[in-house]
């Protein structure tokens, strides 16, 4: 399956939804996203992988990536992800202490650092 | 026993199809559904720093992977032709996790950080793993039980 994308804003953050495969195939399609968000100016991002089936090290690196971009802004990127499946990814790698991860978007948007 | 060989040319491209025969040789060997996800996950990562090594070194030759149900276990083996060092430390288990947050919080750059990523995927998902390096390339080997198993499930 392939990556689906789509952006929102809510409560003045943006929200980029995520489906399908990030993988090392599709990765460069969310790094390229998140990489015109920042130059954009949007620098408080929350990346919702509910829909997400699969996610690699390629897919973990685009989102730290993503992390170091807005960070240089002084802003945010926020999971959300309730997915056990992917969440075990995010542990074994230790980045439950890089990204906080949220069960929903509203949680994510009311979040504040 | 029955063996699977599947021999690719390094491109990004062709780890999402050994991803895919993976899971497909191991659900048919009885690996438990509950592992299929791992095994996906772990050959993808394999696959990845296989071709990620060879086309950083301007290798042609082909990535190979075997996939073997024999012996109550279902074993996958990822082997490229890369001559490298001996790496230091990556038998272990411990510490490769702490190690990729630190990379990653350090700000570390996006594709050491993400090979190291790869590494530390495979250390947390595999319990069977052997990973060896030499001149004539390198070798991941990892194994799952499968439905011969007579010592029951894996650790999830």
């Amino acid at each position: 399956m392939d990556l689906s994308l789509s952006t929102r804003t809510e409560g003045g953050r943006t929200v980029v939804e995520v489906g399908g495969e990030i993988d090392v195939y599709t990765a460069p399609k969310l790094r390229e996203q998140l990489v015109d968000l920042v130059n954009e100016g949007s620098y408080h991002l929350i990346v919702d992988m509910e829909g997400v089936d699969f996610l690699d090290s390629t897919g973990l690196g685009v989102l730290v990536g993503g992390l170091k971009r807005v960070r240089a802004h002084e802003g945010s990127l926020r999971l959300v992800c309730t997915q056990e499946r992917i969440l075990k990814i995010f542990r074994i790698t230790g980045l439950t202490k890089v990204f906080p991860i949220h069960a929903t978007v509203a949680e994510a948007v009311a979040a504040t650092d | 026993m029955a063996i699977v060989e599947l021999r690719f040319t390094a491109l990004p491209e062709h780890v999402r199809t050994a991803r895919l025969v993976a899971a497909a040789v191991a659900r048919r060997a009885g690996v438990a559904e509950s592992v299929l996800d791992e095994v996906r996950l772990a050959v993808g990562e394999a696959c990845l720093r296989a071709v990620g090594l060879t086309r950083q070194m301007g290798g042609e030759e082909p990535v190979t992977v075997t996939l073997d149900d024999g012996e109550g276990r279902f074993s996958i083996e990822v082997r490229d032709a890369v001559p490298q060092p001996v790496a230091a430390g990556v038998g272990g288990s411990n510490g490769s996790a702490a190690d990729a947050s630190g990379a990653a919080a350090n700000g570390a750059s996006l594709d050491v950080g993400e090979s190291e990523l790869g590494l530390a995927v495979i250390l947390g998902l595999v319990d069977e793993l052997d990973v060896k390096a030499g001149a004539e390339g390198g070798v991941i080997r990892m194994s799952w039980p499968s439905a011969k198993d007579k010592r029951g499930g894996t650790e999830l």
